[in-house]
């Protein structure tokens, strides 16, 4: 039999029994969607993890007041007093730490700047100097903060992008005073368009000296300490040191909470681990749950079919025939699934970024790939043995029955 | 007598039911010319589509042997047995077996689809065997649009579009009524006239009487062969 044949053979006895084929394909189609979503899902979460960490430096610890934020409930967090405040001055202790390499105190708030009669609000992160190292972040125009005292506070400041963008358009930013809440600032850098970080958008952010923003909004606590380790394999230590630090400077009490990326990324890598062992089970067992049934569909087929397959003999066909056919029924069924299934599973995938725009929910290319492969091989692989079925028919046998 | 098309010899075929046999053929010697008309006659169950099937290649022998064109066929394996039925045997049933999801054209091709003919000869084909058969008008039909005597030229022109040397029909007239039947009969006599050697399993006296030859069966064995009649 011609191959033109063989397919065209083929497809009229799958479109002949429109049910058993579309029970069939959807199978298969679900099988494969289900692998292209929660690859999608898994993969995206991963990528949204590193993503927003390789964003904000790295060899980063970050010190923030309070005890145990992100280590669970604490029982003794219920019963003791608020706890001592991060201060300028703890972070310049810190630059004792030999793990150490610099750091930056952080202090957030919202203000207004304006230009011009232009008026916008603003996150404003008050830092020092070395702030640009530790969150890697780079400068478009300009220098960014001054290397002064940090209680100095000169009236200067660096902007976001967008900032920049809106405030100025075309016009030269650098050297401008604008007005951010009741100072007046000199605008000596601004920041390279960067888009997300950790929660922060530095497009839109206002940097100026610590001791000014502490000013600004009345108050001499820090938000954060970030702390950059001399490399990686300094993370523990320089964490160990700050908590050393700290607990010295706030007499004998750690009061301070010292998280490291790798500790995040650790926690998120267990489960996103687990996530993607899930995403292979269910994927695993969805294929073979296509695949039993394909062969379970095509036995029948072969059951219902037999007086055919017996006339097919009577007419001259081989064995070899009869066993083409019935496989290439089950590999245009399967493929027809796969199809259908990647289609349906891109389309969940493109739902899912629809509803969660920051969520990267894309399915890697390797499991699109694998979610395929395995579909037609299980078509074909679960296909062999009703074929061979069909084709062992005696024809006599097969012709007497109806 | 030209050297024979069809020789059988010994020929036995046991059914086996759990514990009881049945002897469907017993120890049967019948040799059958190039361009015979044989009608095989006999009550029911004594043995005729056993034997079709038979020289048809689509069931072996116990033991005996068949020669067809000089070639002992029991011993070829499935794959040559398949080339046989396709080259060289057309096969005619009681119920017409076509394929209902294909067209009469189709149905028609079927063998020669099978047998890996190219399309265009198949369409040249196809269309002289419509006309040959009057069914020019019913070329897209499917076999639940025909009649039983169209369905059944159709099961003809199928069994002939491979030019097969012997055509086999098993009580081809069985589910046709008389008149629809005798056209049948002379449908496949034409086909006899051309050369074709025709064996058709028959219970009516009229139409076994039309053939030439007459092979009476009677509990798995050959009671009378006509052929013989003259040599004894
Ligand atoms: N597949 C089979 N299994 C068991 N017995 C069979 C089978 N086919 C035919 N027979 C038996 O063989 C005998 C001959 O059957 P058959 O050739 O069909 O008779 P006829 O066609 O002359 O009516 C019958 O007794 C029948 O029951
Ligand atoms: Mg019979």
């Amino acid at each position: 039999m011609r191959v033109p044949d063989l397919i065209r053979f083929a497809r009229d006895a799958a479109t002949g029994s429109p049910l058993r084929t579309s029970l069939l394909v959807l199978a298969v189609a679900i099988g494969v969607a289900a692998v292209v979503v929660l690859t999608a899902l898994g993969d995206g979460a991963r990528r949204y993890v590193v993503n927003e960490f390789s964003s904000i430096g790295s060899n980063l610890v970050i010190v923030l007041p309070g005890r145990s934020e992100t280590g669970g409930f604490n029982p003794a967090n219920a019963i003791t007093s608020t706890p001592r405040d991060l201060t300028v001055e703890d972070a310049r202790a810190l630059l004792r730490g030999t793990a150490i390499r610099r750091l930056a105190p952080l202090v957030i708030g919202t203000s207004e700047i304006s230009v011009g009669g232009k008026l916008r609000e603003v996150i404003v992160a008050g830092t020092t100097s070395q702030f640009i190292e530790v969150r890697r972040l780079s400068l478009a125009q300009g220098r960014f903060l001054s290397e002064e005292d940090w209680g100095r506070g000169s009236a200067e400041a660096v902007i976001g992008a967008k900032i920049r963008d809106e405030l100025f358009g075309s016009e030269p930013a650098l050297g401008k005073l604008v007005r951010i809440g009741d100072r007046r600032c000199r605008i000596v850098g601004v920041l390279a368009a960067s888009g997300q970080g950790l929660g922060m958008n530095n497009d839109e952010l206002v940097i100026v000296p610590v001791a000014l923003a502490q000013a600004m909004f009345n108050s001499n606590t820090l938000f954060r300490i970030l702390v950059e380790a001399r490399n990686r394999e300094a993370i523990p230590a320089a964490k160990a040191q700050a908590e050393e630090i700290l607990k010295l400077r706030h007499d004998g009490e750690l009061d301070v909470t010292v998280i490291t990326q790798d500790g995040v990324l650790a926690t998120f890598d267990r489960l996103l681990g687990v996530l993607t062992l899930g995403v292979a089970g269910i994927a695993a067992i969805s294929m073979a749950v296509a695949g039993i049934l394909v062969m379970n569909v095509m036995l029948v087929s072969v059951a219902q079919r037999t007086a055919e397959i017996g006339l097919l003999k009577a007419l001259g066909a081989t064995g070899r025939t009869i066993r083409m056919a019935f496989l290439a029924e089950a590999t245009m069924l399967s493929l027809a699934g796969a199809v259908v299934g990647y289609v349906l599973g891109q389309a969940g995938a493109a739902l899912i970024r629809h509803l969660y725009p920051t969520f990267p929910a894309y399915p890697p290319t390797w499991a699109v790939l694998a979610g395929l492969v395995t579909a037609l091989a299980s078509g074909i692989l679960f296909g062999v043995a009703p074929a061979r079925r069909a084709a062992a028919l005696d024809p006599v046998q097969a012709l007497s029955k109806r | 007598m030209s050297a024979a098309q069809i020789e059988l010899s010994g020929i036995e075929r046991v059914f086996r039911l759990g514990d009881s046999e049945v002897h469907a053929l017993r120890h049967l010697d019948v040799s059958i010319a190039p361009g015979e008309y044989v009608a095989v006659m006999g009550p029911s169950g004594s043995g005729k589509s056993t034997l079709l099937n038979l020289l048809g290649l689509l069931d072996r022998p116990n033991a005996g042997v068949y020669r067809l064109e000089g070639r002992d066929v029991t011993t070829l394996s499935p794959e040559e047995q398949a080339r046989v039925r396709s080259e060289r045997i057309g096969f005619v049933f009681q119920s017409f077996h076509l394929v209902p999801r294909l067209t009469a054209a189709e149905n028609i091709a079927l063998p020669m689809m099978l047998a890996g003919i190219p399309p265009r000869e198949r369409a040249d084909r196809v269309a002289c065997a419509l006309k040959d058969y009057g069914l020019e008008n019913r070329a897209g039909h499917r076999p639940d649009q025909l009649s039983g005597g169209q369905r059944q030229r159709v099961a003809i022109a199928r069994a002939t579009i491979m030019r097969p040397a012997v055509i086999l029909a098993d009580e081809p007239t069985g589910n046709l009524d008389r008149a629809t039947g005798e056209e049948v009969i002379r449908l496949l006599e034409q086909l006899n006239g051309s050369g074709v050697t025709v064996i058709i399993v028959t219970h009516d006296p009229v139409l076994g009487g039309h053939a030439r030859r007459q092979l009476l069966m009677e509990d798995g064995a050959l009671q009378h062969d006509s052929a013989r009649e003259g040599a004894a």
